[in-house]
């Protein structure tokens, strides 16, 4: 009876094949949501996960957060930003140059400061810092256990 | 499993053991073939009745630096979350499943081993308490139109026009107007999404409001008011999208997503044993 509804219909298809009516087939923002933003986060004896990388985080983390908030702060960048609306060789093109620029700013600054206007992302950046709390305490943890 | 996978032990210096999720160990087989992240073999590292999906990574490509600028690449990103989405909804099939945040990478398989030792009670409650259950994901939209500043009707133009002669009067009007209709219109629009939310939340054993997605990542103009996710029991996956039918129409439109994996309701808590 809910067989249909089991995640097992999804994985004998084509990932990105059409769903029932009445569904939405998973597409790419729905997934990066997921698994950028939820889910089981670990610390510890990891070698690399997200929270070490900081830098994607702060695009990512703005496309993901209310466009309203951001819209109210009259940042509204991303309406202009090749990385966000363009495709293909604007792409390439645009991140090269946000390498360039990533690297630029990195140098004059500690690595780990938000890369844009810092009041625009209070949300995110309040995230990262509980997040980084968190896993230094973990790791204190570690250590001293 | 396939042959070709390369041992995590044989490599130790340029490879990673990649972790996409943990699921209770119940006998079920690593789905045959399942490739993972950069076309990485799946394999199961079990553990005191849990299971780990790992597979190897070369370091080269899934070390903190070069992760630094791939994660940049929206290309290679898209790639590597559908790729990692993929292994997720392959394990939930056959058993309750905790996903693991992207790109979480262990030196090795023994700190996956101690990994599922530690945290051995966090996922055994966490992976009961969403067995038999589904994340289905609704998002509601305002149309643009709706909220969007409403041009005065042709024949209030043309009356504002010879009451007063000044354009800029005419225009500073129509402004204030349009504003305070899309204010209004987001109030209702607001509390539309709380009472959808509530509804849905009635069938749901746990819900999370996420925030509004970008219209850039939710592909659509429209003003999302609502991005939640419900964690249904099977058996009412059927009533749950009845609810959702009969909340649509009056100016907004629910889109529902699912069923995914648990990921909204699998957070472990970091800080280590509490």
């Amino acid at each position: 009876m809910t067989e249909q509804y089991r995640p097992g219909a999804v994985e004998r298809r084509p990932y990105t094949s059409t769903m029932p009516a009445g569904r939405e087939p998973a597409n790419l923002g729905d997934i990066l949501e997921r698994v950028l933003d939820r889910g089981v986060v670990i610390a510890g004896d990891i070698r690399v996960n997200l929270l070490d990388i900081e830098l994607l985080t702060i695009k990512l983390r703005l496309i993901i957060a209310s466009v309203d908030t951001a819209r109210e702060m009259g940042i509204d960048w991303w309406e202009h930003d090749p990385w966000l609306t363009g495709k293909d060789q604007t792409l390439v093109e645009e991140n090269r140059r946000l390498r360039d620029r990533i690297a630029a700013l990195e140098e004059g600054r500690p690595r780990r400061r938000s890369i844009e206007p810092v009041e625009a992302q209070v949300e995110a950046v309040e995230d990262r810092q509980v997040r980084r709390d968190e896993r230094d305490g973990y790791r204190r943890d570690e250590r001293g256990g | 499993m396939s042959a070709t996978v390369t041992e995590g032990m044989s490599v130790v210096a340029d490879a990673g053991t990649y972790l996409y999720a943990v699921a209770r160990d119940v006998d079920v087989l690593c789905p045959e073939g399942l490739r993972g992240v950069a076309g990485q073999a799946v394999r199961t590292i079990a553990r005191s009745g849990l299971v780990a999906y790992v597979s190897t990574v070369p370091l080269d490509q899934f070390g903190e630096e070069p992760l630094r600028r791939s994660m940049e690449d929206l290309d290679w990103l898209g790639e590597t979350a559908h790729a990692h989405h993929r292994v997720v909804e392959a394990v939930a099939a056959a058993a309750p499943v905790a996903p693991v945040r992207l790109v979480t990478v262990y030196s090795g398989e023994e700190q996956v081993r101690r990994l599922l030792d530690e945290r051995h009670d966090d996922f055994v409650e966490m992976l009961s308490r969403v067995a038999g259950r589904q994340e289905w994901g609704v998002k509601a939209y305002v149309e643009k139109a709706q909220t969007a500043a409403q041009p005065a009707a042709p024949q209030e133009r043309e009356a504002s026009r010879q009451e007063s002669s000044s354009p800029g009067t005419d225009y500073l009007r129509r402004r204030q107007a349009s504003l305070r209709t899309r204010e209004e219109t987001w109030r209702q629009a607001g509390a539309r999404a709380e009472r959808i939310h509530d509804v849905l939340r009635s069938v749901a054993v746990a819900s999370r409001r996420h925030r509004a997605q970008d219209p850039e990542l939710s592909g659509r103009d429209d003003w999302m008011v609502l991005n939640g996710a419900y964690l249904v029991d099977e058996e009412r996956a059927e009533e749950f999208a009845r609810a959702l039918d009969e909340l649509r129409g009056q100016g907004i439109e629910l889109e529902l997503t699912g069923p995914w994996a648990p990921y909204s309701f699998t957070v472990l808590e970091e800080g280590g044993a509490r």
